[in-house]
């Protein structure tokens, strides 16, 4: 226990609001009615739907299968039927519907087959595998998919693997509640972890503010023979931040615009550990996720929850106090309001908190900013938030991030302190998402202009084509008597002009009124109308002559026994038509009683 | 006098000899201005500006020829970006701002002529002769130009609504709450 450790530059200490938490151990939240699975819990692809409507599922199956490397698989959180698979109010700031399968519960909770792994004996691909299709996401609430993190590089082994308790955020305790209460199937996850990446050292980081996760823990690593070390790190917020603990941890600090792979280093929470243990030892999916329901309740508690939940099912069992205004998901420091309570559970869900106005005071007004650098001084990132907030509030994005706004972690430390009570993380936000919305439509400008462009070379080309294929026509046409012109080839009219018979041309371009044939066709035109209307008349007249002219080709040599067949077959098509038209007769004098 | 006169025309020469041979050697081909008017642009390729597309657009206001106002997608957003890169005045678009939007062709209408293929410069719309067309969404620009060829008038353009994907975080403002 000798670990020397670092500090990181900044944070806060906010009030931490844990203790009313962790009286009660996790509870199993009871079944509800109705469960809505969104496709999309994890950052990248959208996971597709695998079942259909109407279709009898249960606990733990594929509802969504991943769409490519960087997505994850969703599951049924209990047996039951899909109801529909429909756009449905998404756990986001926005409020938002997103693809969600709804499932309503048979009461009977019947797992599928789970099965086991011997993960230790399957090639780390295919332990890579299970892990998405279990779908394992990083379940701070960043809900990254795990084994995309689980890749060590070839030419950087990786030396550090943490494992994230630090939980640094106000109100929150479901990974406290976890480490003392599952604290082996961490300690297993975690070697799951250590032995994909080829890890040389394991380090659990836990605040000190949860001494009974710490013990709990190490009793663990000690329980299973591990040689991890547990390390309680000095409570501070965000030292949860990955960044942060990993600076704590190893002092290394993750440069910007950097990985914490770059440095031989990969870190994981300890749910995530606990989940990929769960999926590869058990063989149960991501079903559901230590919630904790907490703030201006009568029963502060970490559940269980499944995932898909309702949150207002979920916050009943914390039953709010009445003068509960609003619902923060995730923590006060990084959490969002919920627009409508009707959202599910999702897997970045960690925590539920009620609200009143006297917890969460309206901010005050916002005063100019004096330039105090007390957010500078507070940002774990060593950020000047008060010079990214110039430039984000003047819309000046390319200098937000000479700033290296995307270094910021919108911990909101600097909101936190600021004198003027200036909303800093939410113009950070706000530029943020301006810039990403700006490359989206530079990428699709960028891709319309290139099929703009290869469209127009395909037309030049095809342009180009047809002329030269007109002209080697035009070149081999007076070889062929000018006299017998086929009426089944209008088309290279443009480059036949000046070759082909004047039959030809003038029954092509016969529409024109300004066609001098048109005159000689009609003696009398009076105007343009009968001019063209006589044209065509003409050019009617013209083809039925010239399909009248030409000689069926393909019976002008005919065996004798070919003619017979000809004329029999005549003979049946004449009798089937002449016995139809007497039904036809007979049957209109029939229906007319 | 005459040594004067002497080191100055050959110092004439020698810059002049210089200048000759880097606007030879460094010569750029075509207008760098156009490239940089062109990026901007946002490449619907719609033609509402009066040019046929994006790029001959590009090329009338590098030249001057044009104003920096024409062009609706782009917005007053792509006004005054141009202005900057420009150093023009900026001016009020010279047409109604709309919102992005999407060509939908509704399938029970569609009587598979072709002619919206045709006239898609993103060649955005798939279908055969007789066949159903449609559009494949991600390539739309919205420029609106396959719905006038439409001969059953079944293309409609609707207005991108706001999902997950392009959500964005609003500028802070302090919300004024109803007094109850």
């Amino acid at each position: 226990m000798l670990q020397k450790l670092f500090k990181f530059k900044g944070g806060v200490k906010p009030q931490t609001h844990k203790a009313m938490s962790v009286q009660a151990s996790i509870g199993e939240a009871p079944l509800c009615e109705r469960y809505y699975v969104p496709l999309h819990q994890s950052i990248g692809g959208k996971a597709n739907p695998v079942v259909s409507v109407g279709q009898q599922v249960r606990k733990g199956q594929l509802l969504g299968a991943a769409d490519g490397w960087v997505s994850a698989a969703v599951h049924a959180p209990t047996s039951g039927i899909v109801v529909a698979i429909e756009e449905y109010v998404a756990a986001h700031p926005s409020g938002l519907p997103t693809l969600s399968v709804v499932l309503a519960a048979d009461g009977r909770d019947e797992w599928i087959d789970r099965q086991p792994v011997d993960y230790s004996r399957l090639a780390p691909e295919r332990v890579r595998e299970l892990l998405r299709d279990a779908g394992v996401v990083g379940l701070g609430g960043a809900v990254f998919p795990s084994h995309a993190k689980l890749t060590a590089a070839k030419n950087l082994p990786v030396e550090h693997l943490v494992i994230n308790g630090a939980e640094c955020e106000p109100f929150m305790t479901c990974d406290d509640l976890l480490m003392r209460e599952r604290a082996e199937d961490i300690v297993r996850g975690s070697a799951i972890f250590r032995e994909l990446l080829g890890a040389r050292q394991v380090l659990i980081g836990i605040e000190d503010n949860k001494p009974e996760a710490v013990a709990a823990m190490q009793a663990a690593v000690t329980r299973l023979g591990e040689d991890y070390d547990v390390v309680a790190v000095p409570t501070r917020y965000p030292a949860g931040g990955a960044k942060q603990l990993i600076r704590v941890l190893t002092g290394k600090e993750v440069p910007a615009s950097r990985r914490s792979t770059d440095l031989a280093v990969q870190c994981f929470n300890v749910a995530t550990a606990y989940t990929a243990y769960r999926a590869l030892a058990h063989g149960e999916p991501v079903t559901s996720r230590i919630v904790t329901l907490t703030g201006n309740v009568e029963q502060a508690r970490n559940w269980d929850v499944r995932l898909g939940t309702p949150m207002r099912a979920a916050m009943t069992l914390a039953q709010p106090r009445a003068d509960t205004q609003q619902y923060l998901m995730g923590g006060p420091m990084m959490g969002f309001e919920i627009p409508d309570l009707a959202a599910p559970v999702v897997k970045a869900t960690n925590c539920l908190i009620a609200g009143k106005p006297a917890m969460f005071p309206p901010p005050p007004p916002e005063m100019p900013c004096i330039r105090c650098g007390a957010c500078a001084e507070a940002c774990p990132h060593e950020l000047q938030p008060f010079e990214l907030y110039w430039f984000a509030r003047a819309r000046n994005f390319g200098k937000t991030q000479e700033y290296y706004i995307f270094d910021c972690i919108e911990c909101g430390c600097c909101s936190y302190v600021c004198p003027s009570h200036i909303p800093l993380v939410q113009y950070f936000r706000f530029a943020k998402s301006e810039i990403w919305a700006r490359e989206r439509e530079k990428q699709a400008a960028d891709a319309a202009k290139a099929r703009f462009e290869w469209r127009n070379a395909r037309e030049e080309r095809e342009a180009a084509e047809k002329a030269e294929r007109l002209a080697k026509a035009a070149a081999s046409r007076p070889a062929k008597p000018a006299s017998s012109p086929t009426v089944a080839s209008p088309a290279p009219v443009v480059a036949a002009v000046e070759t082909a018979a004047p039959e030809v041309v003038s029954t092509a371009v016969a529409k024109s009124d300004a066609n001098p044939a048109a005159a000689t066709a009609d003696p009398t035109p009076t105007d343009a109308e009968s001019i063209k209307r006589a044209t065509i008349v003409a050019a009617m007249e013209r083809a039925k002559a010239q399909r009248a002219a030409v000689q069926p080709k393909n019976t002008s040599q005919l065996t004798a026994e070919q003619a017979k067949e000809i004329a029999a077959i005549d003979a049946r098509r004449k009798a089937v038509a002449a016995d139809k038209q007497a039904t036809a007769d007979d049957g209109g004098v029939a229906d007319k009683p | 006098m005459i040594s004067t006169l002497a080191v100055m025309a050959l110092g004439a020469i020698v810059l002049g000899a210089a200048l000759g041979y880097a606007s030879i050697r460094f010569k750029v081909e075509g207008n760098p201005l156009v490239e940089k008017v062109d990026a901007i642009l946002p490449q619907t390729q719609c033609g509402q500006c009066g040019y046929p597309g994006c790029k001959p657009y590009a090329e009338a206001i590098a030249s001057g020829e044009a104003e920096i106002n024409l062009c609706p997608p782009g917005g007053m957003d792509g006004v005054r970006k141009l202005a900057d890169l420009l150093g023009r005045e900026v001016k009020p678009l010279d047409a109604e701002e709309k919102p992005k939007q999407l060509a939908i062709i509704i399938e029970q209408t569609c009587i598979g002529c072709t002619l919206c293929i045709q006239a898609c410069p993103v060649d955005a719309i798939v279908g055969a002769a007789k066949q159903m067309h449609t559009v494949v969404e991600t390539l739309c620009t919205g420029c609106e130009l396959c719905v006038k060829p439409c001969p059953v008038e079944c293309i409609v353009m609707e207005p991108i609504a706001e999902n997950l994907d392009n959500w964005k975080w609003k500028y802070p403002v302090i919300e004024i709450k109803r007094a109850a």
